[in-house]
Order: C-alpha cells, then sequence, then structure tokens
C-alpha cells in the first residue's frame, strides 16, 4: 500500500462496503479517482499524490476490488447501474454539497462515462477525465454505424479494435479466467506488465491481484453485451469532458473516439505517446493535464467559460498542450520558429541562445501565440558548465524537459586545407558538443526521470551530401546525424524518442553568420551577402521545418530530411551514392 | 521622426510645389478618414467583399472619381497573405470577420488628380498579438527615413528593411507583392471623365507607372522598389507609397503612406513623410504617452 498519509473510511451501499482513501485537504475542491480492471485504487497512487497539493483527492476499491467486498451473487453485482449508485454514496460522503471532479481509467473511465451521461449524477459531477475507456454506450452506437454502412475503411476499423479486444471474448468464458488469474497468470501479471507494458516495476500491482482480476471479470460479463447490443440513445455529456488517449495502447483504437463530439458538448482532447497505463507510466503529465482541466472547469461550475477556450488551438495542440519544450538556437531562423510552433500547440517554452535579446524576443512573441509561459535564458550550448548550470535552474524552476531541440548552430564554409583548426574547434564546439552537451544533460533528466520523452538534433542535408565547400560543417552535421541514430537506439527503452531533422537549404540568418575559410573581412562579407541572396531567392522558409520537427516528435520519426533537394539528396545516397561525389567537386556558385 | 509641421515653403523642393504636397495630403487624409470611418463600421460577418465596397462607397460619396487600385480589404489570416501564390488572390473574397479578428483596409483614391495609396490594419476586439505587431511596425517607419536620407540603395534598405523584421521574429509580407515592392511610385494623374480599371489598377495611374518605369529603365531606376538589381539605385525624388507589411504565423500588418523624396541637400528636406498625423503614428505617440 503506497498510498501514504491517505484517510480511510468505509462507505456503506447496496450490500457492499467500500473502501475509501482520501489524500489532501478536504476543503479543497474533491477530484474522484476510478481505478480499471484489473486494478485495485493504488494503481492512481503516483498521480493522487501528485494532485493532493491542490486538491482534495478521493480515491476508492470499486465493488469486489482490494479491499472492498464483494457483491453477492457476484453474477448481476456489477451492473452500471450498481457502480453508479456506489460513485453516487461515495460522493455523498466526501463531497455532499460540492461537484465532483472525476478521473477514470479503463474500467473506471468506462463506469465514468456512465456517470457522466445518466440523469441522477447532473450538477454533481464538475468535468471528468477520460483515458483509455470508451462509454459502452457509444463504442455501441460506433459499432453499430460501421456495420450499417461497411466502407472498407469502417471494416478495417471495426477489424482492428475486434482484433484488440481479443481478452474482451476470453472473460466471457466461464470459470477459465478465474482459474487462471488465480494461478499462473496471476503471478505473472507484474513481470507482463513491466515487459510489455513498460510499468515500473514496485509496490504495484497490489497483492489483492488475483481476486481483483477474478471479480472484475463479471464486469464484463454483467455490461459488455447488454450495452453494446442495446446502446443508450441518450448518452449524451452533462459535464465537460477530457480525453487522454495513449496513442500507443495495444487495447484500444484511437479511432473508437473519432464521433464523440457528437455526445460531448464540451470536449477537449490530449494524446499521449505511451501505453494502457498511463497512471503508472505518465503520472506527471497525468497530473498536470487532470488538474488544469479541473481548475479551469472549477472557477465557475458549469456556466463557466468552456475549457476549450484556455487551450490552445494549433493542429498539434492535443499532443503538445502543457508540456515543457526546451529549444537551443531559438533567437533566429529555424530555432525560434520551431519555439513559436511549439508555442502555438500550447507547450511551455523555453527558448536558449547565446543572444539573449533574442531569445527574450522569442520568449515574448511565444506567449503572444499561445505558450501558457516562456522564458529566455542566454547560454552558449558549447559551454558545458553553462548548459549543467541551465540544465539545473530549468528543472528547479519549470519541470523536467519533455521535448528537446538542439538546433544550435553555425556555418563553416571554404577549402579543408584552408581552414584552421581554431575555425574546425569553433564549430564543432556549438555543432557537435552542443547537442553532445544537450543530449547528455537533458537526455539524462528524460532519462531519469522514466517517464518518456524526445529529442530533435537538427542535422542538415550536408550530412548526406559530400562537398567541398563545407567540409568542416558537413562533418559535424554528419556526426550529429550518427549520434542521433545512436541514442534513438539507446532511449528507446526508455520511451525517449530521438529525430534527426535535416532542413537543406532554408532562408535564415545562418548565412549572415557564416565563416567562409581563407578570406579576408571585405571578401567574407561580399560572400555572405551574396549566399544570403541565393538562399533568399531559394526562400524556403523555416517554420515549414518547425512543422516538420512537430510532426516528427508525433511519429516519431528517425531521420526527417524536410525540404526537396534534402529528400533528393538523401534519396540518392543510399541508390547512387557516386552522384553526390561528382556533385561534391563542384565549385559552388559564389 | 520630422516634426508635424513641414515647411512648405522650402525652395530647395524642385518639382513638388506646395500647393501640389498640399493635394496630396489631402487625398491622404481623406483615403484614412475613410479606412477609420469603415473600420469602425466593420462588424462581425462582415465579408471582405462588403468591407471593399464600404471604402468604395464613402470615397465616391466624396467625389473621388478614378482609382490607383481599387479598395482591397484582407481578414484574419490573409492579412498576412498566407497560402497567397497568384495575384488574383488579393482580391476581396467572402471570408467572413469575426472577433479577435485581424483586418487591412488598403486603398488608393485619385482625388482631384492627386493619388493617395494607404494601408490601414485593426483589428475587431481585443488581440494582443496584433497590437504587438503594429507597435513594431515604428521602428521600420524611422528604419526608412533615416536610410532614405542617407541616400543609401533602395535595395539595401530593403534589405535592412527585411533584416529588422526577421530581428522582429516576424516575416516580410510585401514579398508577397507583384515584384516584391515595399513601396513604388505615385503621382499626379489627368483627370479624365473615363476611367476604366484593369485587374482593379486604374489605367491613368498605370499609365504614368509605366512611363516611368520607361524613362527610368533609361536612366537606371525604376519606379518599383524591390529586392532586386533594378531597385539597386540611391532613392530618386518624388513621392513614395511605402508598405512594410509584416506577417506573423496567419496575422499580418501593415500601414501605407506616401515618403516625399526631393533633391535637397538639407538631409531634413531630402525626404521625409508627407504627413505625420495618420492613424498609426497617433497610436504610437498614445502607447508612448500611456508607458
Amino acid at each position: 500500500m503506497s498510498l501514504q498519509g491517505a484517510r480511510e473510511r468505509r462507505v456503506r451501499t447496496g450490500g457492499v462496503e467500500l473502501c475509501v482513501a482520501e489524500l489532501g485537504d478536504a476543503d479543497r475542491p474533491t477530484v474522484v479517482l476510478v481505478h480499471g480492471y484489473p486494478d485495485s485504487k493504488e494503481v492512481w497512487s503516483e498521480v493522487a499524490v501528485r494532485l493532493a497539493e491542490q486538491w482534495h483527492v478521493v480515491l476508492y476499491d470499486v465493488r469486489g476490488h482490494g479491499r472492498s467486498t464483494a457483491p453477492r451473487p457476484l453474477r448481476g453485482g456489477f451492473t452500471l447501474e450498481k457502480l453508479t449508485d456506489d460513485f453516487l454514496a461515495v460522493i455523498d460522503a466526501v463531497s455532499p454539497d460540492r461537484p465532483v471532479h472525476v478521473v477514470g481509467h479503463d474500467w473506471g473511465s468506462v463506469q465514468s462515462w456512465e456517470f457522466v451521461t445518466v440523469g441522477r449524477t447532473e450538477g454533481r459531477i464538475a468535468s471528468f477525465t477520460s483515458m483509455s475507456g470508451p462509454s459502452l454506450d457509444h463504442f455501441g452506437h460506433w459499432i453499430k454505424q460501421r456495420m450499417a454502412r461497411p466502407t472498407p475503411r469502417r471494416v478495417g476499423q471495426l477489424l482492428g479494435q475486434g482484433a484488440k479486444s481479443w481478452y474482451v471474448y476470453m472473460l466471457h468464458t466461464p470459470v477459465l479466467p478465474e482459474l487462471a488469474w488465480r494461478g499462473p497468470l496471476g503471478k505473472r501479471w507484474p513481470g507482463i506488465l513491466q515487459r510489455l507494458e513498460k510499468v515500473p516495476a514496485g509496490d504495484y500491482p497490489t497483492a489483492s491481484l488475483p481476486d481483483d482480476a477474478a471479480h472484475g471479470a463479471w464486469l464484463y460479463r454483467d455490461n459488455v453485451r447488454a450495452r453494446l447490443g442495446r446502446p443508450r440513445a441518450d448518452a449524451y455529456a452533462h459535464a465537460p469532458v477530457q480525453l487522454i488517449t495513449p496513442t500507443g495502447d495495444s487495447f484500444l483504437s484511437e479511432r473508437l473516439y473519432d464521433d464523440l463530439e457528437q455526445w460531448v458538448p464540451r470536449l477537449v482532447r490530449r494524446s499521449l505517446p505511451a501505453k494502457h497505463w498511463v497512471p503508472r507510466t505518465r503520472p506527471d503529465q497525468l497530473a498536470a493535464w487532470i488538474g488544469e482541466f479541473a481548475a479551469a472547469n472549477e472557477a465557475d461550475g458549469q456556466e463557466g467559460l468552456p475549457a476549450q477556450q484556455q487551450t490552445a488551438k494549433g493542429p498539434y495542440a492535443e499532443r503538445f498542450g502543457g508540456q515543457l519544450v526546451l529549444v537551443t538556437g531559438a533567437a533566429s531562423g529555424i530555432g525560434r520558429a520551431t519555439a513559436f510552433a511549439f508555442a502555438e500547440a500550447g507547450a511551455r517554452v523555453v527558448a536558449v541562445d547565446r543572444d539573449a535579446e533574442g531569445a527574450a524576443r522569442t520568449a515574448e512573441l511565444a506567449r503572444l501565440v499561445g505558450a501558457p509561459a516562456a522564458w529566455g535564458e542566454a547560454v552558449d550550448v558549447g559551454d558545458e558548465a553553462a548548459m549543467e548550470k541551465l540544465a539545473d535552474k530549468v528543472a528547479a524552476e519549470y519541470g523536467i524537459v519533455d521535448v528537446l531541440v538542439n538546433n544550435a548552430g553555425i556555418g563553416l564554409s571554404g577549402s579543408f586545407l584552408e581552414t584552421t583548426s581554431e575555425e574546425w574547434k569553433k564549430v564543432l564546439d556549438v555543432n557537435l558538443w552542443g547537442v553532445i552537451h544537450g543530449c547528455r544533460i537533458f537526455g539524462k533528466q528524460m532519462a531519469d526521470r522514466g517517464q518518456g520523452g524526445h529529442i530533435v538534433n537538427t542535422a542538415s542535408a550536408a550530412a548526406f551530401q559530400p562537398s567541398r565547400a563545407l567540409p568542416a560543417y558537413s562533418t559535424s552535421k554528419a556526426a550529429v546525424l550518427m549520434l542521433s541514430e545512436c541514442l534513438r537506439a539507446e532511449l528507446a527503452e526508455k520511451s525517449i524518442g530521438v529525430s534527426a531533422i535535416c532542413p537543406g537549404i532554408v532562408n535564415t540568418n545562418i548565412t549572415a553568420t557564416t565563416r567562409f575559410a581563407g578570406t579576408d573581412a571585405a571578401e567574407e562579407q561580399r560572400l555572405r551577402k551574396r549566399t544570403t541572396r541565393l538562399y533568399g531567392r531559394r526562400n524556403y522558409p523555416p517554420e515549414k521545418v518547425a512543422d516538420a520537427i512537430l510532426r516528427a516528435v508525433v511519429r516519431n520519426q528517425a531521420v526527417v530530411p524536410v525540404t526537396p533537394e534534402a529528400r533528393g539528396v538523401r534519396l540518392l545516397s543510399r541508390v547512387s551514392p557516386g552522384v553526390l561525389r561528382g556533385i561534391a567537386r563542384l565549385k559552388p556558385p559564389l | 521622426m520630422v516634426s508635424a509641421v513641414q515647411d512648405e515653403s522650402a525652395p530647395e523642393r524642385r518639382g513638388l510645389s506646395a500647393p501640389e504636397l498640399r493635394g496630396f495630403r489631402e487625398v491622404q487624409r481623406l483615403a484614412y478618414a475613410c479606412a477609420e470611418a469603415v473600420a469602425g463600421q466593420l462588424r462581425s460577418g462582415v465579408t471582405e467583399r462588403e468591407a471593399a465596397r464600404m471604402q468604395r462607397v464613402w470615397l465616391r460619396e466624396r467625389g473621388v472619381r478614378d482609382w490607383f487600385h481599387l479598395p482591397f480589404a484582407w481578414f484574419g489570416d490573409r492579412t498576412a497573405f498566407a497560402g497567397f501564390k497568384v495575384p488574383l488572390q488579393f482580391f476581396p473574397t467572402n471570408r467572413k470577420l469575426e472577433p479577435g479578428m485581424p483586418f487591412i483596409l488598403d486603398m488608393a483614391p485619385v482625388y482631384k488628380g492627386y493619388t493617395a495609396d494607404i494601408g490601414y490594419s485593426g483589428c475587431l476586439g481585443l488581440n494582443p498579438l496584433h497590437d504587438r505587431l503594429l507597435a513594431d511596425l515604428e521602428a521600420h517607419r524611422e528604419l526608412i527615413l533615416r536610410e532614405v536620407r542617407e541616400r543609401r540603395s533602395l535595395r539595401e534598405i530593403y534589405e535592412d528593411v527585411e533584416r529588422l523584421m526577421t530581428a522582429q521574429g516576424y516575416a516580410n509580407r510585401h514579398r508577397a507583392y507583384p515584384f516584391g515592392v515595399i513601396a513604388h511610385k505615385v503621382d499626379r494623374v489627368a483627370e479624365r471623365r473615363w476611367s476604366p480599371q484593369v485587374f482593379g489598377f486604374g489605367t491613368q495611374s498605370l499609365k504614368g507607372l509605366v512611363s516611368d518605369a520607361v524613362h527610368g529603365h533609361r536612366d537606371g531606376w525604376s519606379p518599383l522598389w524591390s529586392p532586386y538589381s533594378f531597385s539597386d539605385h540611391p532613392p530618386q525624388p518624388g513621392l513614395w507609397a511605402v508598405e512594410p507589411h509584416l506577417g506573423f504565423r496567419g496575422t499580418g500588418a501593415k500601414f501605407e503612406e506616401i515618403l516625399v523624396v526631393t533633391d535637397s541637400k538639407d538631409p531634413e528636406q531630402s525626404a521625409f513623410w508627407l504627413d505625420d498625423d495618420l492613424p498609426h503614428v497617433r497610436r504610437w505617440a498614445e502607447e508612448k504617452v500611456a508607458a
């Protein structure tokens, strides 16, 4: 039992006795956490302690689970109507005068959908956060619609979800599931969770698991066939709903929620790259989203502003809302555009750059386009001590970074024989060491937290394309590309994705600051002007690269060439590298 | 910035007499008055076409018979010319105005033979981002005047403006205009009884522009102030309608007004804004007082 400091009470209702635990100040608004199958309220322990700082958190063992008693007989004792009675009894006991915020995971969410769509709870629920558990009524209509007009896509969706629901059919067989759970499956379950679902080891699941799982089979047997066959036609939500969809859920398809807007007038969608057991694997993110949504709907209860108005609107808002994103080289070009794109998606942004004024400007505009918070930090990414200091500050003041974009880079052009070792050092310090420091320091924080994350490194099309004009720059970027690939392999087991972005020729001010080795100041100025004009004529906007970066994070892509020329070069590097070697010998038209 | 009151009798201003300047100033004020009047009538649900018609009607009622170009109106992300590929997209559409949306009214009436070309940025309701863009335009007005007085090449000034926009975090959206111009020359126009328009542009004014282009081509200058090499020359005396246009992720803002360039040796008199009593200039002054 890991709910330390919880106050327990027993609530009697409908022939069973429920074990209810409370955390946090009882005068605060109440958040009720409902667990799923095969779980007990302890599945919420990590989320509950985080929420307890702000809220009155209430958890209870569903009848037949954990330390609540089971109904007799079991058959017919787990209908959604009875589960609603239990819920009402609990909130009558813990929050008699004030509506509560309900949060459900898995079967906890399935039953909470019932709570939030039946008339007798109207006015008692201030908001509902659902994860990994659809309303059986909505699910029933979803199936019916697809059966009625079976287009190929709809048939595919049906088959997809049908395959994911294999365990539901198993649970309908009599006796066998009980035997399995009380026997070998019960023993092996913790190991299975760790291996397949990446649930961290610890004091979960609890010792009551075999009984919970055996009793809980009746949740399925009492409700699934009845509700899917004859879904209620009036299952409209009377409270705002926040839907959190884990994108890697092995049991539920994301498509299940496609038509949800027709049932829920006030819906906020979130998505999370994680597997089914998010309360164990992503407690920080869940606590943040639950707290934010509850607070938005707390201000003035049912009549208040729908929370949608307070969340960002961009196409990726579902995924990045409230996350912490750190971008280096954020005072200009691709870094700045990336910071804005994340800001538009509702992320909190830390803009890092050597140019303090530019970084502050990026942060200011980021707040104007939708970031709930944004900060500018003046740091040279090549300076290890400064990066360490920055990481400490960010962790202490803003939190652990969810998405890290190592974008800072400088240009260096000129023949190899004319490039001095000083110039080499300078370009490697920023382009390679900057990335190494970022990945090492912030990547470690991410890995230690153990709740996933993503690292994006800006490489370049020059990582594939050899060239006599850019030996040092290309070398540094090729190193970044390989570093990203290696790191991706290593961090995959921590659910941290790593992407390398290869932009190509993009209209940014890198050309205006590039060092041209072996030239004097006047000639360098001329070359800078000339390349800036050439890049300006190409006119590929950094905003498109920023979009590619967000897409790469959402899809967890490994290597992303962005401009057509970058794609072409990547293709050639695979099918006919000789062509690239030929191009490498050409002198640039400057 | 130049003082609000210009000494109109300065003898150096060859080519532009005081009454002429007064005529241009009069029509520019008329156009801005129209923009403010129409902006005041814009409501949620009004379309770009309706807004353009309101401008046209308002100016016709006050004696405007010819145009450099017919009024434009852009709403929402069209203020930043999002996705503009062909010039036809500049023409007003049925896009409806919504609360919080930015808008731009752009018109170029000819009145008593004098041309104005103005741009007015506004916003229906509150939009802090749009306020920020408008405030940041001030630096461009100062930059352009300073560098024109220094007689820098127009192409260089163009690049400096673009650099400042980039530093501010914005995109240069005047690049979307035909030839990517930040400004073009305007001049007096003969008053004819029949003055047709071609693609929204008045034929009389186009005639003037084309003849300037032909003369300029011989002498090495162009009436279009662009990023290209044909603008690589010092500012040519005359009247320039200058229109720096900022864009930022679906929000755009611009101003457009006339810059007078003369061949005076005195820097103050060699270039000045035709009028300093314009809505955006007043707005900046008010913001300074408030701060």
